[in-house]
């Protein structure tokens, strides 16, 4: 009777009962403490650990919040403001304002507008197709189409139309995790007060690139003359657009031979 | 000389000829699931040896020093379960408190592996075995190291399959599973092998 019915019970019993005690015990003796302000700022981060705000992750952020007050409160890209209030009144100190950016693609070459030279079967990822004889567009500054870009976005800002990445400007956080992803370095984070950019990237000679893509930028400087603020410069046959001085008049645009120049004005 | 050697042939023989995960089909949910990036397959793999080593060191005496001399096999498999998961959660609270680096590295895993079935299964294997104390060991430390090396040649494998060009219909699950299935006949080849090295 005992052997057979009771020992089996007190034998699980007793080692349910000894594993709590030990566990108990365990988590009483070897706590461990958790900042509770750390805990506060981490949670208030949003988490995307893209390294917008200089720090590997939003873990090192939030530690780096914590430990040391010179850290500025509104690093963090993708939060914007509402990140950066929290984290100040966590921290107990003045809010200051975030500066908002957003990714732009310095590149045109859609099917329209430009051929692939090969036809390339390897690996589907950008990196790898640049790799081979710098992609297979016709120009080697081109947006090689394959979308790394798109797989590194959190935010589904920025997607590929008719071979090309395009960012969504209302979702864009301007983190900054696509344009290290680019191999061609076609991404740029510009502010995101200036609606007026180049979208080209090609430094080769104007009659080449017009040869190879009907809108890229030949370096003609009819921008450089129309621009009443001096904001355009066109160096080694690609225009570029300095925001400090650019007022988004557009007037460039509308001058563009082969609309390079782009704005998010009309949308 | 003759028990190193009998140590030696377990060890391999757990590793190769008869792996955990390619042969014996244990621990398929990890092996799926964590084998995706090299760095948190190699993880995992070393969470599941020290817990392998360390349950099956709890293990083996309350099978032989408990269970055995009342004739109470039958609760083998509902304190095992208990032992390790109560184990597992002992081992996390320690890590957290006194060794945080490696928290931080296997801190995800060791839940997981609370019920992982590779886990209970090496421990019954070696009562079912009939193996000693220090062959259990072996045979725990074998089988963790065969773990390991199916989850580290499968994350290779895993990663040649994701750039590839796959047809759609097999993207995803499908040709992982089919993956898996031809590297478990690679494995199949190891059959002898152990036999042919200590003649």
């Amino acid at each position: 009777m005992f052997d057979n019915y009771i020992l089996p019970v007190l034998i699980i019993a007793g080692a349910g009962l000894l594993c709590a005690v030990v566990l108990v015990v365990a988590s009483k003796f070897m706590a461990v403490k958790v900042d509770e302000r750390y805990a506060k700022l981490r949670g208030a981060l949003p988490g995307v650990n893209c390294g917008a705000c200089g720090y590997s992750g939003c873990d090192q952020y939030a530690k780096a919040l914590n430990e040391d007050p010179n850290v500025k409160t509104n690093l963090c890209v993708p939060g914007a403001d509402a990140v950066s209030r929290e984290i100040s009144s966590i921290l107990g100190v003045d809010f200051a304002d975030v500066e908002e950016q957003y990714a732009i693609v310095k590149c045109g070459g859609n099917c329209h507008s430009t051929e692939y030279i090969m036809d390339y079967e390897g690996p589907q990822t950008c990196e790898a197709c640049n790799a081979f004889f710098q992609g297979r567009s016709s120009c080697s500054h081109a947006c090689l189409g394959f979308g790394d870009c798109v797989a590194e976005c959190k935010y589904d800002a920025i997607h590929v139309i008719d071979g090309v990445a395009y960012v969504d400007k209302d979702k864009c956080v301007g983190c900054g995790m696509c344009a290290r992803k680019c191999p061609n370095h076609l991404i740029q984070i510009i502010d995101a007060r200036s609606h007026v950019y180049v979208g080209c990237s090609s430094h080769d000679k104007g009659a080449y690139t017009r040869k190879v893509c009907k809108s890229g930028c030949i370096g003609c400087k009819k921008c450089e003359k129309t621009c009443p603020s001096g904001a355009i410069t066109v160096d080694n046959n690609l225009a570029s657009v300095d925001p400090a001085k650019c007022t988004n008049c557009g007037a460039c645009v509308a001058v563009c031979p082969t609309g390079a120049i782009k704005s998010h004005l009309e949308d | 000389m003759e028990t190193f050697k009998s140590l030696l042939v377990i060890l391999i023989t757990a590793i190769l000829t008869q792996n955990f995960i390619l042969n014996k089909f244990l621990g398929i949910c990890p092996f799926l699931g964590v084998s995706k990036k090299l760095d948190s397959s190699v993880g995992m793999s070393v969470a599941v040896i020290f817990v392998m080593l360390m349950s099956t060191a709890v293990t083996w005496p309350i099978q032989t020093y408990l269970l055995d001399p009342y004739n109470l096999g039958y609760l083998q498999t509902v304190i095992f379960i208990l032992i390790i998961a109560a184990l597992v959660q002992l081992i996390e609270i320690i890590l957290k408190k006194y060794i945080p680096a490696l928290h931080q590295a296997l801190g995800v895993y060791l839940p997981l592996i609370t019920t992982n079935c590779a886990v209970l299964g090496v421990t019954i294997l070696n009562i079912t075995e009939g193996y000693g104390f220090w062959e259990s060991m072996v045979n725990s430390l074998g089988a963790g190291l065969g773990f390991m090396l199916a989850m580290v040649l499968f994350s290779g494998v895993r990663s040649r399959a994701e750039s590839d060009q796959i047809p759609s219909c097999f993207k995803g699950m499908p040709i992982t599973l089919i993956a898996a299935s031809i590297v478990a006949v690679a494995f199949m080849g190891f059959n002898g092998v152990v036999d042919g090295l200590f003649k």
